[in-house]
């Protein structure tokens, strides 16, 4: 492989990325009737009305709303229980601790179909049912084992000379873990979050089951939507567009730490 | 550097890690096995069965089926995406002002909404509105993926590389900044050829990030769900229906909690078993250090 031929490769697979997206684009400018009426690579008549008929309706507006909290729920979830796992890890040998970091990771691969109906049945008896933490907690599952082996590659990495100056230094733990640990490794949390938010983000399939008519994500929206009216494809295209929004606003916030951060943190 | 300090107190760090995993995986986890092992009629009356559901999933020809194209579809799947990545991994300039917006750009992908992936291909590639529908039988060929197999993985195939490659091409990118200009100094000193550079400077320091790029890989490509249910559905007929999309209808469907239980049991084994058996066959003997 020279590196011309990857250069190659590499620009085929970028236009390969962008012309789906561009059709969905340019499908979500045009009306229902353009849309029939045949290809148009650009748009004759663009409208934003398809946007405006999501900005305008409620049930599109709390689809996006609903997504949201449960992914900001379980990013915080998952973020307060891996940093101390994380951080023990790295620190320390105990009892079993090989074998639990292996076990933790093998239920990242738990296929999600698996746990449908223990989990509806389980948040039922718990009355969370259809409530935006229902679904934060199931996709514990697997943010919690990515989250864990994330900050782990990354706490490993901080030298075990910068706990012990600190003590020298006469910091308590206290201190030491939130004034000066913490804010060495900003660029680790954030690598997490983006991947925590990431996957809550994606996933449909255990958000679909434990959500019913109050706390409907937007995937959900969009699925019944198709099956209700028919072939609106123009909405649907604006949808989906729309939720490609909150993922490019969340990479650019750690656009610089993206590459260490799919390595896991275990690069060096 | 001296050896990590040992305690048990450390047990108490990992605790609240221990806890909401109990409570979204082996609670969970144990139901269904619980499940498994019972011919549930209505939530009063069962009757515990042993080990019956698991002897007629494996009899059962939808099963083996579904197997079959689930491990060609991932087989297919990681023979293409590890290859490519690691290419577009080694097109991506480094230190240019290019590299980060390239990033993002490659990163996209992985944020779209798995259902919105389905949506993506669907309008792409339908015949009558799809931009690649309507070139392709502009060309002359009849393609339709919903009514013809070949092209209805076709399609899935072409959706799952532009779904995924880019994760195998980040994390190779990652490895390969991490290589240090030296040791290319120090190759092209010896006068290698690209693909001697390639082999014997870049390989070996990739093996790390290529285990867990085939492991993320293996195992997101045998619970792939989502795209083939919004794209195709599973037809035509059952021609992609892949083992999640099965145990989906089973369980949710048509609510046989027994047999889809013992399913899930040995879906779920299935993947442990591949991932064990690739990291002890391909890691172990190396000798490389390669952190899980």
């Amino acid at each position: 492989m020279t590196s011309r031929l990857c250069r190659a490769v590499l620009w085929l697979y970028c236009a390969y990325l962008l012309i789906p997206l561009y059709w969905l684009l340019n499908l979500s400018l045009r009306s229902n009737d353009s849309i029939a009426g045949g290809v148009e690579l650009i748009p004759a008549a663009p409208t934003l009305a398809n946007y405006s008929e999501i900005f305008t309706n409620p049930v599109w507006f709390n689809g996006f709303a609903n997504s949201l909290s449960y992914v900001v729920l379980n990013s915080l979830i998952s973020l307060a229980v891996a940093i101390p796992a994380a951080y023990t890890f790295s620190r320390y040998r105990f009892l079993g601790d090989k074998h639990l970091f292996f076990w933790l990771l093998t239920n990242r691969m738990a296929p999600p179909a698996v746990f449908l109906l223990p989990f509806f049945q389980l948040y039922s008896t718990l009355g969370l049912f259809d409530t935006p933490l229902a679904v934060a907690l199931a996709h514990c599952l697997f943010t919690v084992p990515l989250s864990v082996w994330i900050l782990e590659g990354f706490f490993s990495a901080t030298p075990r000379s910068v706990d012990e100056l600190a003590r020298l230094d006469g910091h308590t733990r206290g201190y030491f873990f939130f004034r000066i640990f913490l804010p060495m490794n900003r660029a680790a949390l954030g690598v997490t979050l983006f991947f925590c938010f990431m996957f809550s983000w994606v996933e449909l399939l255990l958000a679909r089951t434990l959500t019913g008519s109050d706390s409907k994500p937007i995937a959900v929206v969009m699925t019944r939507t198709v099956s209700a009216s028919g072939l609106d494809w123009g909405v649907l295209c604006a949808a989906g567009v729309l939720t490609i929004v909150p993922g490019l606003i969340v990479v650019y916030f750690v656009r610089r730490h993206l590459a260490a951060g799919f390595a896991l943190g275990r690069v060096s | 550097m001296n050896a990590k300090p040992y305690t048990n107190a450390a047990w108490l760090g990992v605790l609240p890690v221990l806890l909401i995993v109990a409570f979204s995986a082996v609670i969970p986890l144990m139901t269904v096995v619980n499940y498994s092992v019972q011919d549930i009629l209505d939530f009063n009356t069962r009757y515990f069965v042993g080990f019956d559901w698991y002897r007629e999933t494996l009899r059962d020809e939808r099963f083996s089926a579904a197997l079959l194209r689930q491990l060609s579809f991932s087989a297919l799947v990681l023979a293409i995406e590890i290859p490519l990545g690691i290419a577009i991994a080694r097109g991506v300039p480094r230190d240019s002002k290019a590299t980060t917006p390239l990033l993002i750009l490659l990163a996209v992908p992985l944020l779209v909404p798995w259902n919105v992936v389905g949506t993506i291909w669907q309008i792409f590639a339908r015949p009558d509105i799809g931009l690649l529908g309507v070139s392709i039988n502009a060309l002359g060929v009849q393609y339709n993926y919903a009514g013809d197999a070949l092209h209805a993985w076709l399609t899935l195939l072409a959706m799952d590389i532009w779904h995924w490659s880019s994760l195998v091409a980040l994390l190779t990118f990652a490895g390969l900044s991490a290589i240090p200009s030296a040791n290319y100094a120090a190759a092209s000193l010896d006068g290698a050829s690209p693909w001697q550079t390639f082999r014997f400077v870049e390989l070996p320091k990739l093996a790390g990030v290529l285990v867990i790029c085939v492991l993320l890989r293996t195992m997101d490509s045998l619970m792939i769900y989502t795209e083939p249910f919004v794209l195709t559905g599973g037809g035509p007929g059952s021609s992609t229906t892949f083992l999640s999309q099965h145990l989906a209808t089973m369980a949710v469907g048509q609510f046989d909690l027994g047999p889809a239980a013992a399913f899930s049991i040995l879906y779920f084994l299935l993947i442990l078993v591949l991932c064990f058996v690739f990291y002890s066959v391909v890691v172990r003997p190396t000798g490389e250090e390669v952190r899980p």
